[in-house]
């Protein structure tokens, strides 16, 4: 019931939002959700209740081991929210209803254990985030929200036509064609395997394109350039960790149905291929949002490359999760502030910001080499462990290839934080009010940062169980 | 039974032909609505031995979404965009003709390999649904305005929904209905994005959203 009250109360707030009459006081009730929300995860975290195996929606390990850190970065974006909409002065209704509801769609997805259900969840959230998109009301924004929806649309009626595939593999192998996950995890080696691999690919390009995966990533780079730095945020850190989930969920169908193996070897493959397409793209980007951008697609290749690991390479693409996503918060929130002070997000327009913004300018360059995976921060740790996996399971050239993508990811990235943040400042026409460092525009990337050194330096006990509770949903012991 | 199943799914066959070939866009999205009623319609004859409530209440619904509901939401968009025809389409229509009728023999020479239940074997069922999803995608390749790549996207999801009434047994009312549902908001969003994209560019060629790129 308590797992219910995360969709719920979210969704309640949508409505509330919706009808609320003050366009001032409206933002208020996102960081009031999303606090109410983080409250009942970290309780559901730390008293975990038993799941009905047959329950369609539960809040499960795998649910544990990752909702906590969205609703974490949903709160910290909410809180920024309120600052960022009172320098707006468009009327924000929309917005704030579309942004509860992306956090219940979110809590959906996340909890799903009905292969159905997850189609639906990732496909609202999908449309959830269009009026988030294209909220600066540009017409590059248009265009980026026209290809997100064609592109993320085509992908997910692909992971659809997977879900039936595998329900289908049920069929044709003698089970009843339910596709819940206890159901198919149950049939699993009686599915049908020219099915389930047919399935396994479409799924895979279905949620890798929500993912960002390349050669599917084609929608990222425009719709986290042209939305509001905490959209991108969200999107980066949180809408991909579904599909991510969606991913893991489905492996371990492909597991039970005895083609782990080959499902293993389409992750690394695809994996490598994203990190290395990010990577090279991140080496020319003039454009410091589009170059976040590129910075999720290596990211997502890191997650399957670690997932391809085997059990204990999960456990470190669950920890990388959660490092990937506060740090990009961070990253992509000031990179916001920096882009409204500035006017663009291009480097040949954005210079000497550390002139004109200097604690975001600082934020930004501590994100870069945060994000970079850079000790002390969480995704050396979590890169480092995936380092690490990956060499005593074998696959030392693998290896290699994502330390050389790693290197060279971190030429682009400095390359282009350090000719934004150096040099001689040169607005053209700034506006006064977006000139103002507000504690309420740089408190929540802090946040973030700080947070992100937290789980590198204290990892906590309770994350490091629920991290190894999902490891062992996923892979069950025989 | 099967008789009446190859029936509609031929006539939907043969709409994907109609949809190919035509420059016009309210043949298109008339025909993109046609293949919505009669795909509606293959729950009942698949069922027919065994009619309830709940078959009757999702054949209602996805006529009146697929067949009248995304059409009317279409036809607005398209009246308000005062565009009325597709004329330089990156794949020409008959090559797209082509292309298209090479895709349904396409698939019904896969689905004769592929590992079927006897039930569906022998049927224009998996043909049919293949057929649908190639015809969607070369719609959505081939066309520039935004229009013709929305029926597409259509076209897809009709195929998509027919692979889906392979599991008709399996499938709880709640999924279909989500699934619909979602397909139905999504047409909404995107009518209104086609709105805005017009507003700001003054067209619907997509070809000139080109100021993304690297």
């Amino acid at each position: 019931m308590n797992s219910m009250l995360l969709i719920l109360i979210p969704l309640a707030g949508a409505a509330l939002a919706a009808i609320w009459p003050d366009r001032r006081t409206r933002p208020l009730l996102l960081p009031a959700v999303g606090a109410a929300h983080l409250a009942l995860c970290l309780w559901l975290m730390a008293a975990p209740a038993a799941v009905d195996p047959a329950a369609w929606l539960a809040f499960d390990p795998l649910a544990r081991a990752i909702l906590p850190g969205v609703s974490l970065l949903f709160l910290v974006c909410a809180c920024y929210a309120a600052s960022y909409l009172r320098l707006k002065e468009q009327g924000n209704r929309v917005f704030v209803a579309a942004l509860l509801l992306v956090l219940g769609l979110l809590s959906t997805g996340h909890q799903a254990r009905h292969l159905g259900i997850l189609w639906i969840a990732t496909e609202a959230v999908t449309l959830a985030c269009v009026p988030l998109i294209h909220f600066t009301g540009t017409p590059r924004a248009f265009e980026a929200t026209w290809k997100y929806l064609l592109v993320g649309g085509t992908g997910i009626a692909l992971s659809l036509l997977g879900s039936i595939c595998l329900g289908y593999a049920s069929l044709h192998g003698g089970g009843s064609g339910d596709i819940t996950f206890t159901a198919l995890l149950a049939h699993g080696p009686i599915l049908s395997k020219a099915w389930v691999m047919t399935a396994w690919v479409l799924l895979l390009v279905g949620y890798g394109t929500k993912m960002g995966l390349a050669p599917m990533h084609t929608w990222k780079p425009d719709t986290y350039g042209e939305s509001p730095g905490l959209v991108g945020a969200l999107l980066a850190g949180g809408v991909t960790s579904v599909a991510f989930t969606a991913i893991l969920r489905v492996k371990s169908v492909i597991d039970a149905a005895g083609e782990g193996a080959m499902a293993d070897r389409c992750l690394l493959a695809l994996g490598l291929f994203s990190t290395l397409t990010a990577a090279l793209f991140l080496l020319r980007t003039r454009d410091f949002k589009r170059m976040l951008a590129y910075s999720s697609i290596e990211h997502m290749g890191i997650l399957c490359i670690a997932s391809s690991f085997g059990s204990a390479g999960v456990w470190a693409a669950l920890f990388h999760v959660w490092s990937n996503g506060l740090t990009k918060g961070t990253l992509f929130l000031s990179a916001g502030n920096l882009q409204r002070a500035a006017g663009s997000a291009s480097m040949d327009d954005a210079r000497g910001m550390s002139r004109i913004l200097p604690h975001n300018s600082r934020l930004f360059v501590a994100g870069m080499f945060a994000i970079t995976a850079c000790p002390p921060f969480g995704p050396f740790f979590s890169e480092l462990l995936i380092v690490r996996t990956g060499l005593a399971g074998g696959h030392p050239w693998a290896i290699g290839l994502f330390l050389a993508c790693l290197l060279l990811a971190f030429f682009g990235l400095s390359h282009v934080v350090f000719a934004i943040v150096d040099g001689r400042p040169r607005l053209k026409k700034p506006d006064p009010a977006h000139l103002r460092e507000t504690a309420g525009l740089v408190l929540p990337p802090l946040a973030l940062l700080a947070a992100s050194l937290w789980l590198g330096l204290f990892t906590p006990a309770i994350l490091k169980d629920a991290w190894s509770a999902a490891v062992l949903q996923l892979f069950p012991l025989p | 039974m099967n008789d009446y199943l190859n029936l509609l799914i031929g006539l939907a066959m043969g709409l994907n032909l109609l949809a190919l070939g035509t420059s016009r866009l309210p043949v298109l999205i008339r025909a993109v609505g046609a293949q919505g009623v009669l795909l509606g319609l293959v729950p009942l004859v698949l069922e027919a031995h065994e009619l309830d409530w709940r078959l009757v209440l999702i054949t209602l619904a996805t006529v009146a979404g697929k067949g009248f509901l995304i059409p009317g939401l279409l036809h607005r968009a398209m009246r308000t965009a005062n565009i009325a025809r597709e004329l330089e389409p990156y794949i020409a229509y008959i090559p797209s003709l082509l292309l298209g009728a090479g895709a349904t023999i396409a698939a019904v020479a896969l689905a004769r390999h592929l590992p079927l239940l006897p039930e569906h074997a022998g049927t224009l069922h998996v043909p049919g649904a293949i057929a649908l999803i190639l015809t969607g995608f070369i719609l959505l390749i081939g066309r520039t305005k935004a229009i013709s790549q929305v029926c597409g996207y259509l076209i897809l999801e009709n195929g998509i929904y027919l692979a889906g009434l392979l599991l008709i047994r399996s499938t709880p009312i709640l999924v279909e209905f989500g699934i619909l549902l979602d397909v139905t908001v999504g047409i909404f969003v995107i009518g209104i994005i086609v709105d805005r994209i017009q507003r700001a560019f003054d067209s619907l060629d997509t070809r000139k959203l080109t100021a993304l790129h690297e």
